[in-house]
């Protein structure tokens, strides 16, 4: 792989850029590999990425059905952030978002982290209640948040109508080092440092059983033929539950639709990330100058990836009220991911019952903020059968009642 | 727009009309059961691609319970029926049976 400098470009340039090498490389299948990720989004491709890089191990194929990133990856509304109240959460974003900063330079791919600093709107007065204790838990985690008021919100987001009639803008929890990233630049890039170790990324190979014996996973079935493993990791967010079961055990999980939005790209209008969680909407600028705009889940399960169209509405209504300015704006594009949601609104990293099988899901509405951070501790669990990050991520702490509660602390937009 | 017949009240209702209530036929175990029955009832959720049975409530309308058997990848609805039951009414297997032959999900075939 030719590695990307302004010598490179400069290089290139002088013979019509001809020499650049594929981004990755699309291997013939092995027999046999050590390692097996299933799921060839964000988090399964940091998850061998960190294999390789922290623990030497490089025997590794990462298996997708479509196309990597082209699942929540391809989806999301790129907001990173770590302001979570419970500890292992912090913990888990924190050591995501501080990956992020350096991502560019380590991946020698640049994912356009962009520190831009989200907001978190308080309308009521039990938000506010509720992010004051939010950025005193932040102090105590070692989490840069702090609490600020409307003039200060103004000051930051001039085109927010703080004074709105129903759900005035009373303060915000304000992390300035938070931000957004370019989504398929993280994909590509943990792809391309995954492939550049001899690793194989496996595209259009669909996962249909997986084989084991005496308790151990021996493999997988995929409409490739049979692949085996002495490990395996499974990394498929909203089809978690369908890929369980094709291992034998049932999770504590539910898939639902949850959609996003794009506007017409507009000019430089708003530098920060904001969330307002009681009109259940969020909105940031992409580089292109697009709104992107991101609402609500859908009340029941499904595998649509396209969502009911009266969420949409509820939060264009919302988000008209808080920026007036966007009424007019025209929507280009819009689109629903299927996202995985627990109990606890936590996620799940964890040994399985099946021997030497590992599951990485649970992320449900907010997993790309989360993915090198996920992607290193979950290595090291699969690696090491044990992580720092994971240890209150089980899938036991579902039946011992030790829930990583972040549902009520979340709100709804998470 | 998923519309639902309320076999209370017999009216079509647009989803923005019910509330959506989870997996049905769970079963709550009873004291002395174990952890693992309780964790069962609580979080334990089948979550299938394709056919599910689950609860709505007729929000909007007569406000009572009901349940749906529904696809979740088309989403094409095969029936409703009333909630005060422990498994799905024959009719609504045998039109099942006529649409997804094989069908299967938890105890019910």
């Amino acid at each position: 792989m030719k590695r990307f400098s302004v010598f490179a470009v400069a290089h290139e340039a002088m013979r019509q850029h001809s020499g650049w090498s594929r981004t990755w490389a699309n291997p013939e299948q092995k027999k046999s590999y050590d390692v097996i990720i299933i799921g060839a989004g964000g988090h399964g491709l940091a998850t061998a990425y960190y294999l390789g890089k922290n623990f030497g191990i490089t025997n590794v194929a990462v298996i997708e059905k479509g196309w990597l990133g082209g699942g929540n990856t391809g989806r999301n509304t790129t907001i990173i952030r770590s302001n979570y109240l419970q500890d292992p959460s912090a913990a888990i974003y924190e050591k995501s978002r501080s990956l992020y900063e350096n991502l560019s330079q380590d991946l020698n791919y640049n994912v356009m982290f962009s520190p831009r600093g989200c907001m978190m709107l308080a309308q009521t007065q039990h938000e506010m209640r509720g992010y004051k204790r939010t950025a005193h838990a932040n102090t105590l985690q070692g989490v840069k948040t702090e609490f600020i008021g409307p003039e200060r919100i103004q000051q930051l987001c001039p085109i927010m109508n703080v004074d709105g009639p129903r759900y005035p803008v009373l303060g915000a929890l304000w992390q300035s080092r938070a931000g957004s990233a370019r989504h398929d630049a993280v994909a590509w890039g943990y792809a391309r440092a995954c492939s550049d170790m001899g690793m194989h990324i496996l595209q259009k190979t669909e996962v249909t059983g997986i084989t084991q014996d005496a308790g151990n996973v021996t493999g997988v079935e995929t409409s490739r033929g049979h692949i085996k493993c002495k490990k395996l990791g499974m990394v498929v967010a909203g089809h978690a539950s369908v890929v369980a079961e094709m291992a034998g055990f049932q999770l504590p999980i539910e898939s639902v639709p949850l959609q996003a939005l794009v506007s017409e790209p507009i000019k430089p209008c708003m530098d920060v990330v904001v969330m307002a969680n009681t009109v259940h909407g969020y909105m940031s600028q992409s580089d292109k100058g697009e709104m992107v705009i991101g609402g609500g889940t859908d009340g029941y399960n499904a595998y649509t990836q396209r969502g009911s169209f009266h969420h949409l509405e509820e939060t264009v209504r919302a988000l008209i009220e808080t920026f007036p300015m966007i009424s007019r704006l025209k929507m280009l594009r819009h689109w629903g991911g299927i996202v995985d949601v627990t109990g606890d609104r936590s996620p799940i990293l964890s040994k399985t019952p099946l021997g030497q099988t590992f599951i990485n899901c649970g992320w449900g509405t907010g997993g790309f903020k989360a993915i090198p951070g996920s992607g290193w501790a979950f290595a090291e669990l699969m690696a090491k059968g044990g992580s720092p990050l994971t240890a209150e991520f089980g899938l036991d702490r579902f039946c011992a009642g030790r829930f990583v509660d972040e549902s009520v602390a979340a709100g709804v937009a998470h | 727009m998923l519309i639902l017949n309320c076999p209370y009240c017999g009216m079509n209702k647009d989803e923005t009309e019910l509330s959506a209530g989870g997996e049905a036929h769970i079963k709550r175990f009873g004291p002395g059961s174990s952890d693992l029955d309780f964790e069962e009832y609580l979080f334990g959720r089948t979550n299938p691609k394709g056919l599910h049975f689950e609860r709505w409530r007729c929000s909007s309308g007569c406000g009572k319970w009901f349940h749906a058997a529904r696809c979740t990848v088309t989403l094409e609805v095969f029936g409703t029926y009333e909630a005060q039951t422990l498994e799905p009414p024959q009719s609504i297997k045998d039109l099942i049976t006529a649409k997804r032959p094989g069908w299967s999900w938890r105890e019910f075939s």
